[in-house]
């Protein structure tokens, strides 16, 4: 009686196990697939939620409008909580689910664990906020497209902007070791140098997530820095924005597009003002980019976060290229993308040979009364 | 050599130093008594800094002034997080004190991802901002370059706690049942020591440090998020281990010492590779005292 029970439940699981095997590939063929990979949980979620909704928004406008290649297209979405090491398995789930294109990942570091799969599938990847140089610059990711500007882009404007417009002599350099942080902060470093009018007075790494950053703080006055330049997310910069403000330094505080985020100013307070970050160019006046951000007010009710722009861009330009490819073949794709100029929330743009956006850019914000306020 | 430099380093690394203190002396005294490390203590911490934070939210809504919210805050994040402490305890350690250590390591170990997981869920997974409860104080001005008026806070009140502790375990009926509880168990229960009920008091003592440290944490940095008490709770630990994990001023004088270390070697050297050294600090004492600065190398018992 016990091994009958035992016979019969293993026969359940074969026959459940053999029913996703069937299914899987028998919806495959009539839609298209876009896979989204990135933050959807964790510490950074605030920046990967928004490239879901995006997806989302563009598919469900192109789906009502009889699709792509008269197929409807279909959103995945795949968490890699912006670790390396998960990213690996959300490409390889991905890959599984049999995607033609990603959207995605949203962390450099993430992303670029995640290529080396998709690069041996054969699949255009598309990041809306992975500002690494080495991705495109390297040559070795030729499946990989962005929709924001590099991070040395970023670094020389911040650079450009200290020298030229706050007209600085004594600049720290801070980064949390991460890829993306440490990467702008050595690019701040090497323009600074280069530029040979100011003097670069400390270049050090923190540790993400430590009790305090006291005595970093304390080394930067030390230094008379006039200003710190910060590489890395909002979490550490508004810790070290308000210890500086709590000893009474003065410091400015300049820094990338992982600080420019409402976030940050939601957790620094007052202390947030006058903090300079770079970030994606305020194109508000786009009248897709103002159908895109009322479409996300209409559906979610809020404000849309970080990269949502990028998001809805890379979107449009993905299905974009498919619907000029006229297959979802990786080739053909990959000549459209780089071809075919698309009208997008950013602008007008096409991709060049390395992957980068022709038309996106970056522009110097400051918090002012507790808004980011774009400096022309 | 410039001394203000060394002061602020050496402020900053006491501050930091204290921290760690207050929860060390949770990991400390838990060990001394039943020999278990207790991984759930850092989630403690931070729901500690969590209920702080609903009440502080609350009362400002109804306009309390400042100080008033900061007592009231942290005495209901004592009161939860002593609660918490108590009810992991009862849940999950008592049902297997007769079971192999090891088990209550992993049932420690699982506790502190349940408590995790469970704020990350009942809370959010966002940073938020934390009220700068304390405020700073106008007669402190001219030093507030040096130390802040936050730091000044937190120091006192470690200094405050951990006097308090010692009157606690030196001279009240209770202390004394600790301490010869943690000596021997079985000797302890046969003089007519409720060892139940001291295990019970321990967890809620270490507990409440714990909750005061996240406080004031919490209130200096400005940002709290579920993760908080994962870090935190391992350099406690390291601390711990440093001075000799069961002995109490040991666990203190570990923390600062590695306050100290993080400090001095940031300022001095490169915050590049802080944690890097203090780890190699704590490996470096271990292999000249195995049983830590304070602790005692008991003999095997047989």
């Amino acid at each position: 009686m016990k091994n009958e029970s035992k016979r019969l439940m293993i026969a359940v699981i074969v026959g459940m196990l053999l029913c996703l095997f069937v299914s899987g590939p028998g919806l495959a063929a009539d839609t298209i697939k876009l896979g989204v990979a990135g933050a959807h949980s964790g510490d950074l979620a605030s920046y990967g939620i928004p490239s879901i909704r995006a997806a989302k928004l563009v598919v469900d406008e192109i789906n009502a409008k009889g699709g792509v290649l008269g197929k409807q297209v279909e959103v995945l979405t795949e968490d890699d909580v912006c670790k390396p090491e998960v990213a690996t398995n959300t490409a390889t789930k991905l890959i599984s689910k049999k995607v033609d294109v990603v959207l995605g990942h949203i962390c450099s570091g993430a992303t670029k664990a995640a290529m080396g799969i998709y690069k041996d599938s054969k699949i255009v990847v598309m990041s809306p906020s992975a500002t690494n140089p080495d991705l495109t610059q390297s040559g070795d990711y030729p499946n990989f497209y962005r929709t924001i500007a590099s991070d040395d882009a970023q670094a020389k404007l911040d650079v450009d902007f200290a020298l030229d417009v706050l007209k600085l002599k004594k600049i720290a350099v801070i980064h949390d070791k991460g890829d993306y942080g440490k990467g702008f902060a050595e690019f701040a470093k090497k323009f600074l140098e280069e530029s040979g009018k100011a003097e670069v007075v400390l270049f050090e790494g923190v540790t993400p997530g430590a009790v305090d950053y006291s005595a970093v703080v304390q080394k930067i006055k030390q230094n008379d820095a006039e200003a710190v330049i910060f590489g890395g997310y909002h979490p550490e910069a508004s810790k070290i924005v308000t210890q500086m403000r709590k000893k009474r330094m003065k410091t400015i505080f300049i820094s990338d597009d992982g600080v420019k985020d409402d976030t940050f100013i939601k957790v620094a307070g007052k202390y947030a003002e006058g903090v300079y970050a770079s970030g994606p160019k305020d194109t508000s006046k786009n009248p897709l980019n103002i159908k895109a951000v009322k479409a996300h007010k209409d559906k979610y009710g809020e404000a849309h976060g970080a990269f949502y722009e990028n998001a809805y861009t890379a979107t449009i330009a993905l299905l974009n290229a498919i619907e000029k490819a006229g297959s979802t073949d990786y080739d053909a794709i990959s000549k459209a993308l780089k071809t075919e100029w698309v009208e997008t929330p950013i602008g007008k743009i096409r991709f060049d040979d390395r992957g980068d956006a022709i038309g996106a850019g970056f522009s110097v914000y400051q918090v002012q009364d507790g808004k980011y306020v774009e400096l022309k | 050599m410039d001394w203000e430099y060394f002061l602020e380093l050496f402020l900053g690394g006491l501050t930091r130093g204290s921290i760690y203190a207050l929860i060390a002396l949770g990991y400390t005294m838990v060990y001394g008594i039943i020999e278990l490390i207790n991984f759930a203590h850092g989630e403690i911490y931070m729901i500690g800094a969590f209920t702080a934070l609903i009440v502080a939210t609350v009362l400002s809504m109804l306009g309390l002034n400042q100080v008033a919210i900061l007592i009231c805050a942290a005495v209901a994040a004592v009161v939860y997080s002593c609660a918490y402490g108590f009810t992991v305890e009862k849940l999950a350690y008592k049902p297997l004190r007769k079971a192999p250590r090891l088990s209550a390591l992993i049932s420690a170990i699982g506790m502190s991802m349940f408590l995790q997981n469970y704020v990350l869920l009942a809370q959010t997974s966002d940073f938020l901002p934390f009220p700068s409860l304390i405020p700073d104080f106008e007669f402190w001005e001219p030093y507030a370059h040096i130390i802040s008026s936050q730091e000044l806070v937190i120091l006192i009140t470690t200094f405050v706690v951990m006097i308090l502790l010692t009157i606690l375990i030196k001279f009240t009926r209770i202390g004394k049942a600790m301490r010869a509880t943690a000596q021997d168990k079985v000797m302890a229960a046969l003089v007519g020591i409720d060892v139940n009920q001291v295990i019970s008091v321990t967890f809620i003592v270490g507990s409440a440090t714990a909750a005061i440290g996240g406080v004031l944490i919490a209130s200096h940095i400005g940002q709290i998020n579920f993760y908080i008490g994962f870090i935190a709770g391992i350099k406690a630990f390291v601390a711990a281990v440093l001075g000799g994990i069961g002995s109490i001023p040991g666990a203190v004088l570990g923390s600062l010492v590695l306050g100290w270390t993080e400090s001095f070697f940031t300022g001095y050297i490169s915050s590049d590779y802080e944690d890097v050294f203090a780890f190699m600090f704590l490996v470096f004492i271990l292999i000249f005292r195995p049983a830590g600065i304070l602790g005692r190398s008991d003999t095997q018992k047989v």
